[in-house]
């Protein structure tokens, strides 16, 4: 029997300087988790890892890390409830975090 | 790694490492020896009839109360920190030095960080075998970075409050 | 309250260099984070979900209106403009950047604050009665042993790696506000056969994963050996306990793996041997020194009654709502304790506005009152209100947000910031405390329950002191989804005990219909003058349990 498909993953790590959550973008870390990579591929994923340490050594990020997403009509929502508020924000306050940004597109923010 | 001693005055130098440390299985040399406590237990009579300094290395939980008046027969007592979060090594550095009037060398090895030489210090430490990225200079930083103690500790320190009273 | 000398002021500002010389090295990239993590955390810095999280020592819960005002200016300009106050009476801002922390601790430095040793394996923040000084009923103000110790314990060259976190609480009551017997160590202040003054001390309470009430080490320690006894404790603690599993390495653990009675021995011998050196000796004129500081301010000759307050109370009901929770009563007569709610229904529990932090620093001015306090219950208390002000008081209080009439009712909820914040989370705390409060509003409601403490903690680090509510309730992660365990019967005021867990989890959107059916079988099988807790000791679990587990039972049919 084949196992079940893996979910794709995305790379996030907090910036050193002001601890901003960010994630990994072909290259570069971007502040929007709709504008990251999307992995279907777990071995391109470890691969990115692996890129995104370098930003580590360079003191830009700290502790990259994958985690898993579904993707719902071209829509990001982190499959766990952590990434979820870390990608939006503070559920109980909707004035900080990304979520309060006017010009965040808009992502699956349901729990 | 060199090693670092710290004198009375917080001066600090790097030193020749006059002792070699040998392992448990390892033959003895004439030259001035670290051997472990379990060797030393095993051993004792044999070492301290040498008529070369002899050092003791103890691990993290290794209490330096097992080796009673023999402590005062080794010129050195290496503490090992396996990890900068085992602190046991800042007890055992006081209780040689307050509880069993330890005057030999208390020297520390292993994982320590900056922000612990000042520390090892002021509980008897008086050198240091320090990871790469502490330098001499940074050494001499660290031990001068907080002018003053709040507390009485190994060093004999004035604290604060012997400075209130003037 | 305590001032700073030329040496304390010397002290935090060559930490905040120090501070600064480890960031720059970090961001140079001379320190990797492994070896950066551990100095910033002595320095009371996390990195949480979102942010990077400051945690500011507020010592025994004390703070002048200086620097409350600070607290308030550096959550503007450094942070979102707010902060939240903890269960260990100290502040955390949620949203600071690294780069801006060594600023941050020098503006701290100018008003005699710091961060020093809020996290980190070493000893935390002492902590005491938020009625110190004030109420009637201490045998003396806790708070001058408080700043005896937090200076012994300050930068303690043998005690800053031990095996964990070490938190200290200092008690003078018989009613225990400040949860005494849930801390590693515990001083009480006690009086012996002879009549002398002197110290219960007590070690091994804890919360987290494994709750324990702490044991007594000893009924009755000499003022003078105060400090001796408890480096007693440390050192055999930092040379005993644990190093190969976090989870198991707090003082409790030690001491129950030991046995009290081993535990005491122990000490004993440490305690001999450093009472004999007389290096930690603490002299009757240094403690009466330390004493002066916290000597009470110049209190007016008032009668007990005032018109005033006694007329207001007639004329504004909502005025005599507060004043029943959250008035107290104050050693010196016409004076009064006020509760400041930060636990508004729906609110954030806790939380304070820079704003309200600001305004709250103009009332303490305007009316002469040099402290404002921070209890462990995550409220500010203003200790020394005249009873004729309390009137305008609670109106100024009232336009700030911050008048809730609910000290100790079952609105004035304990919960941890959670999951909305915390990187140790498995669960969110914040909403669940809403909802329950939004489904207590009703003021009579309230009045009838009476008593209810509840604690709500996001993960099983135990923040929020689930295990000591009278409902704690914790917040589990079952495969991806909020689950929130019940407990019954917990207490961490003098008759400390253990909140029994009642069994599986309920849901989300059940935790506080559970809680209603809990509560709402505790008014039908009340005794008189039986509070939640006491009707729980007399009938158990059992009863409660049944009631709790409807909705799921009318779900299987």
């Amino acid at each position: 029997m084949a196992a079940a498909p893996k979910l794709p993953q995305m790379i996030t790590a907090n910036r050193l300087r002001d601890g901003e959550v960010v994630w990994w973008k072909a290259g570069h870390w971007v502040e929007r988790i709709e504008q990251g990579s999307v992995y279907e591929d777990p071995k391109a994923a470890a691969a990115a890892l692996t890129e995104a340490q370098v930003f580590v050594t360079d003191r830009v990020v700290v502790n990259p890390y994958l985690f898993e997403v579904r993707v719902t009509d071209g829509r990001i929502k982190p499959a766990s409830e952590r990434e979820l508020i870390r990608a939006a924000g503070p559920t109980v306050r909707h004035d900080l975090g990304k979520q309060s940004c006017p010009t965040l597109e808009s992502f699956d923010v349901s729990l | 790694m060199p090693l670092i001693k710290v004198g009375a005055h917080l001066d600090s130098e790097i030193a020749e490492d006059a002792f070699v440390t040998v392992a448990d299985d390892a033959p003895l040399t004439d030259a001035p020896a670290i051997v472990s406590l379990a060797r030393f237990k095993k051993e004792r009579d044999v070492l301290l009839a040498r008529n070369t300094p002899l050092g003791i290395r103890l691990k993290a939980a290794e209490n330096p109360e097992e080796l009673g008046d023999d402590v005062h027969h080794f010129a050195v007592v290496v503490l090992e920190i396996p990890t900068f979060k085992d602190g046991r090594a800042f007890s055992w550095a006081r209780i040689l030095r307050t509880r069993m009037k330890y005057r030999g060398e208390v020297r520390s090895v292993g994982h320590i960080l900056y922000d612990q030489v000042a520390l090892l210090q002021r509980v008897g430490v008086d050198a240091f075998e320090l990871p790469e990225t502490i330098t001499l200079a940074q050494v001499r930083r660290a031990l001068g970075e907080m002018k003053n103690v709040y507390q009485p500790s190994a060093d004999g320190r004035k604290t604060i409050r012997d400075l209130r009273a003037g | 309250m305590y001032r700073y000398d030329e040496f304390d002021a010397q002290f935090v500002a060559e930490r905040v260099e120090q501070f600064r010389y480890q960031v720059a090295r970090r961001l140079a990239g001379e320190l990797t984070e492994d070896e950066f993590k551990p100095l910033r955390l002595m320095n009371g810095l996390y990195l949480q979900l979102h942010a990077y999280m400051l945690r500011i020592a507020v010592p025994y819960g004390t703070l002048s209106s200086k620097q409350l005002r600070k607290l308030g200016q550096i959550a503007r300009k450094y942070d979102k403009g707010y902060g939240h106050f903890t269960t260990r009476t100290n502040l955390q801002l949620n949203w600071p950047k690294l780069v801006d922390v060594p600023d941050i601790l020098a503006e701290l430095a100018s008003v005699e604050m710091h961060c020093i040793q809020t996290s980190g394996n070493c000893i935390r923040n002492v902590t005491a009665d938020q009625f110190a000084g004030a109420t009637a009923e201490e045998m003396e103000d806790p708070r001058p042993l408080c700043e005896i110790i937090r200076q012994w314990s300050t930068r303690h060259p043998e005690f800053t790696f031990l095996a964990r976190k070490f938190k200290i609480a200092v008690g003078a009551t018989e009613h225990d506000r400040a949860a005494l017997q849930y801390h590693d160590m515990a001083v009480q202040v006690v009086r012996n056969a002879e009549g002398r003054t002197g110290y219960l001390v007590m070690a091994g309470g804890g919360m987290g994963r494994t709750p324990y009430v702490a044991h007594v080490m000893r009924e009755f320690v000499e003022r003078e050996d105060i400090l001796a006894y408890l480096e007693a404790v440390l050192r055999v603690y930092n040379e005993d306990s644990r190093r190969d599993n976090i989870h198991k390495q707090r003082i409790k653990i030690l001491i129950n793996a030991i046995g009290p009675e081993e535990m005491r021995r122990r000490v004993a011998r440490e305690f001999e041997e450093i009472k004999a050196s007389g290096t930690l000796q603490l002299p009757q004129d240094e403690l009466d020194r330390i004493k002066t500081y916290f000597a009470p301010p110049e209190f007016e000759k008032l009668p007990d009654v005032s018109s005033q307050f006694e007329v207001a109370q007639q004329r504004d009901a909502d005025f005599a709502n507060w004043v029943m929770t959250n008035v107290a009563k104050h050693k010196q007569p016409g004076y009064a304790i006020a509760t400041i709610s930060l636990k508004p229904v729906g609110g954030v529990p806790g939380d304070a506005t820079s704003d309200q932090m600001e305004a709250l620093a103009d009332l303490m001015d305007e009316f002469g009152f040099d402290e404002v306090r921070v209890s462990h219950e995550q409220n500010l208390v203003l200790p020394h209100v005249k009873k004729r002000d309390l009137p305008a008081v609670y109106a100024r209080l009232k336009a700030l947000g911050v008048a809730t009439p609910n000290a100790g009712l079952i609105t004035d909820i304990i919960a941890c910031p959670g999951l909305d914040y915390c990187d140790l989370a498995n669960a969110r705390s914040i909403p669940v405390a809403q909802d329950i409060a939004r489904r207590f509003e009703n003021l009579q409601r309230q009045h009838d329950i009476g008593e209810l403490k509840i604690k709500i903690s996001g993960c099983i680090n135990a923040c929020g002191h689930h295990h000591a509510g009278h409902i704690g309730i914790l917040g589990v992660d079952k495969k991806g989804v909020e689950y929130y365990q019940l407990q019954l019967g917990g207490s961490g005021a003098e008759d400390a005990s253990i909140g029994d867990i009642m069994g599986p989890g309920f849901g989300r959107h059940e935790i506080a219909n559970a809680v209603e059916r809990v509560v709402d079988h505790y008014l039908k099988v009340r005794l008189d003058g039986e509070r939640f807790l006491d009707t729980y000791r007399r009938v158990g679990m059992e009863p409660f349990k049944n009631v709790a587990y409807l909705e799921q039972l009318y779900a299987a049919y």
